[in-house]
């Protein structure tokens, strides 16, 4: 069905509006779920200020020593790949957040003197503002890995329907995380030569996983435009163009969403709505 | 005792390394036989804890202390568990003129640790 | 090689387009982009008369040889990355591949081994008297701290016995990269967004940088935004005792000469004019260094 759709939204880079896209789109097409995959910098919330209904913490495996077992024999420090272990002289030191909750360590250990236990790399967040589901997730900084978290949310319920991801910005594991269950990516890019280069890297990210996907231009400007230029030499459907307006800068400065504020961009956001649904149509029709 | 000071080179007036974690090598200085030995720094080519496998490195060699211009904190946990006591390298001077300094009483204790690469 | 870095806590606050200024205002003979995930600086520039690749490598990934698989799935069992494809014969996918090597520890068959895997490219560029060093991440990869180090070490290499400063330009955030990118750094000079997010993202990379010890001056691009949170991060900026070197408005000519591959200072325009401003308020901070 056209409006269960999972869309999802991504960047070469950050800072080109990736955020400010999804959630207008998100609000436009209420009720609707939003969902923020940009666990490092999760911004989403800001905008909705959604009331909170659920926190779930998410745990990964850390390994933790018996003293009174720990036969000294430093395997566990030569085997693990991400130096999590170090041997002092005298005890077995643990670094959690170097840690990527392997299992190897407490494997292979002769005394079976490591057990693995849990601990909170961050965590998930649902709440509901006007319409629009938000789920966000959270990790800690300085953690090794934010899939997990990515993961958590991704399998946390919720109503269905039409569902919009705000992904991280790059092409990291976390992004190909992200994007794993989506019908249509929205890939966003800035009108400049480096708009260009960071839509071609993510564009790759997509095609790599079969995802159809199409873009907007953001914060466009008149002249020349590369990133125009690369979706014309590439195929790819151009699915709106937003003019860079000082006052809509201010508006999402101040955290405020446009299409509540402004008929023209509600009006811009549903037509970006409809031309995402004729394009994913289109796309899953090629895609038999 | 034993000294360890991050390096640039094992040449005899090797600058001092201006990072801990990635150092290339690590010169051993023993007061007593009065003579060095040059460790290399595996961890320089580590993609992630650099700065845990280095001070592995320098638990494993024995030393005492350790002269560095900066040190992290994952690093800075290994060491202190392992009793080993901390100084200041003087970035303008080499290995040898630091090691003069710390003979000297004229090294400070290493106060400010920096924050630690944590993931890599 | 004394080393002065441009970061900003949040990405898409005009880091490359300012460092990209600086470099062509300073003259600088050496300069690096430590933003391996996202390179744009080698896109704005210089005429580069050479060029020198070599690979880069992270983590090595685990390969199973097809030949000793037995096709009896213990690695895919034990597996927490969901990185193994089952099959005749079993084979792992790089991109989920995290090199943990657990698939190797119960493998029946010796069938798996650890293979040097090649995680990015790096590219050390010659022109007009001036060394650039540069990196590319691949996709899927991990952000590493080891590939910022090597690019600048790189450069360190190439640019021999230089004494002036090298100009970094880092990357966004204040993760690993960018603490790779602040290890061994002189001054640090952080662009920062007159939004929300941008000013609480300014306050933590400030933090992350003062544990560094390095001097600190601090811009806001695209200040006229919103002039209130540009006043906001100024009155921080006193009240922290750091230097304010300046604010640079919005500018679609900025855009221009980005898209013509050249610089802001190339053209007569306000945002070139602003970072003029910028770099004569930090000099006495650099001489200082």
């Amino acid at each position: 069905m056209m409006s269960d759709r999972t869309i999802a939204v991504l960047s070469g880079k950050g800072g080109t509006g990736k955020t400010f896209i999804s959630v207008n789109l998100a609000c436009a097409a209420a009720p609707a779920t939003y969902i923020d995959c940009d666990a490092e910098e999760p911004n989403g919330h800001l905008f909705f200020q959604p009331a909170i209904k659920t926190r779930e913490a998410v745990n990964v495996p850390v390994p933790r020593v018996d003293p009174a077992k720990c036969i000294e024999c430093r395997q566990c420090v030569d085997f693990c790949a991400y130096h999590a272990l170090a041997w002092t002289g005298r005890e077995l030191l643990v670094f959690d957040e170097m840690c990527h909750g392997c299992g190897g360590c407490a494997m292979l250990c002769p005394a079976q003197a490591l057990k693995e236990t849990e601990r909170a790399i961050g965590r998930v967040q649902t709440g509901e503002a006007q319409g629009v589901q938000v789920l966000s997730g959270f990790l800690n900084p300085g953690e090794a890995t934010g899939v997990p978290v990515i993961k958590q949310l991704l399998n946390t319920g919720h109503p269905g329907g039409r569902v919009i991801i705000d992904c991280p910005p790059g092409s990291s594991c976390m992004v190909s995380e992200s994007i794993q269950d989506a019908d249509y990516c929205v890939l966003v890019a800035e009108p400049t030569r480096f708009g260009a280069h960071n839509l071609a890297m993510v564009h790759e990210l997509a095609r790599l996983y079969n995802k159809p996907c199409g873009v907007v231009l953001n914060k466009a400007l008149p002249g020349d435009d590369p990133s125009r230029q690369y979706c014309q030499a590439h195929g790819l459907p151009i699915l709106a163009e937003i003019a860079f307006e000082a006052q809509l800068g201010k508006l999402t400065s101040n955290g405020m969403i446009a299409v509540k504020e402004d008929p023209r961009y509600r009006a811009l956001f549903e037509r970006l709505l409809e031309r995402i649904d004729q394009e994913a149509c289109h796309a899953a029709v090629g895609h038999s | 005792m034993k000294i360890a000071i991050p390096v640039v080179s094992d040449v005899k007036d090797t600058a001092v390394s201006d990072t801990f974690g990635r150092a290339a090598m690590f010169m051993v200085y023993d007061t007593e036989a009065d003579a060095s030995i040059y460790i290399q720094n595996k961890a320089s080519l580590s993609s992630g804890g650099a700065g845990i496998q280095a001070a592995q490195t320098v638990v494993d060699s024995e030393v005492s202390v350790l002269l560095t211009p900066q040190l992290g904190g994952n690093a800075a946990r290994v060491l202190k568990a392992a009793g080993i006591r901390l100084y200041k390298a003087q970035p303008g001077l080499n290995a040898r003129e630091n090691l003069e300094r710390f003979t000297q009483g004229k090294l400070e204790a290493l106060e400010q640790i920096h924050e630690g690469f944590h993931r890599h | 090689m004394r080393q002065l870095v441009i970061l900003s806590g949040k990405g898409g606050t005009g880091k490359t387009t300012l460092a990209s200024a600086l470099i062509s205002l300073s003259r600088t003979r050496a300069y690096a982009d430590c933003d391996v995930d996202a390179p744009n600086l080698h896109l704005i520039g210089a005429d580069y008369t050479r060029q020198e690749d070599a690979s880069y490598y992270g983590l090595p990934l685990a390969v199973i040889d097809p030949d000793k698989c037995a096709a009896c799935g213990a690695c895919e069992q034990a597996c927490r990355f969901d990185a193994v494809i089952q099959g005749s014969p079993y084979r792992i996918n790089p991109y989920a591949c995290e090199g943990c090597k657990v698939c190797g520890l119960v493998c029946p068959a010796q069938a798996i081994a650890m293979k040097p895997h090649q995680a990015g490219t790096m590219t050390l560029y010659y022109g007009e008297g001036a060394v650039f060093s540069t990196a590319r991440l691949k996709m899927g990869s991990g952000t590493s701290g080891l590939l910022v180090s090597q690019v600048k070490n790189r450069l360190e290499h190439a640019a021999g016995e230089y004494t002036g400063f090298a100009v970094i330009d880092g990357s966004p955030g204040i993760g690993c990269p960018v603490i790779a990118t602040l290890s061994g750094a002189h001054a640090a000079l952080l662009v920062a967004e007159p939004s929300l997010s941008g000013l609480s993202d300014l306050e933590r990379i400030i933090e992350t940088a003062r544990g560094f010890g390095v001097m600190i001056a601090v811009c806001v691009n695209k200040a006229d935004i919103n002039p209130e949170i540009t006043d906001r991060i100024k009155a921080y900026c006193q009240r922290e005792g750091l230097l304010f070197a300046g604010a640079i408005p919005y500018d679609p000519l900025a855009v221009q000469a980005v898209n013509q591959g050249r610089t802001i200072v190339d053209l007569d325009c306000p945002s070139g004019k602003a970072a003029k401003e910028i770099y004569r308020k930090i000099m006495p901070l650099l001489e200082s260094v």
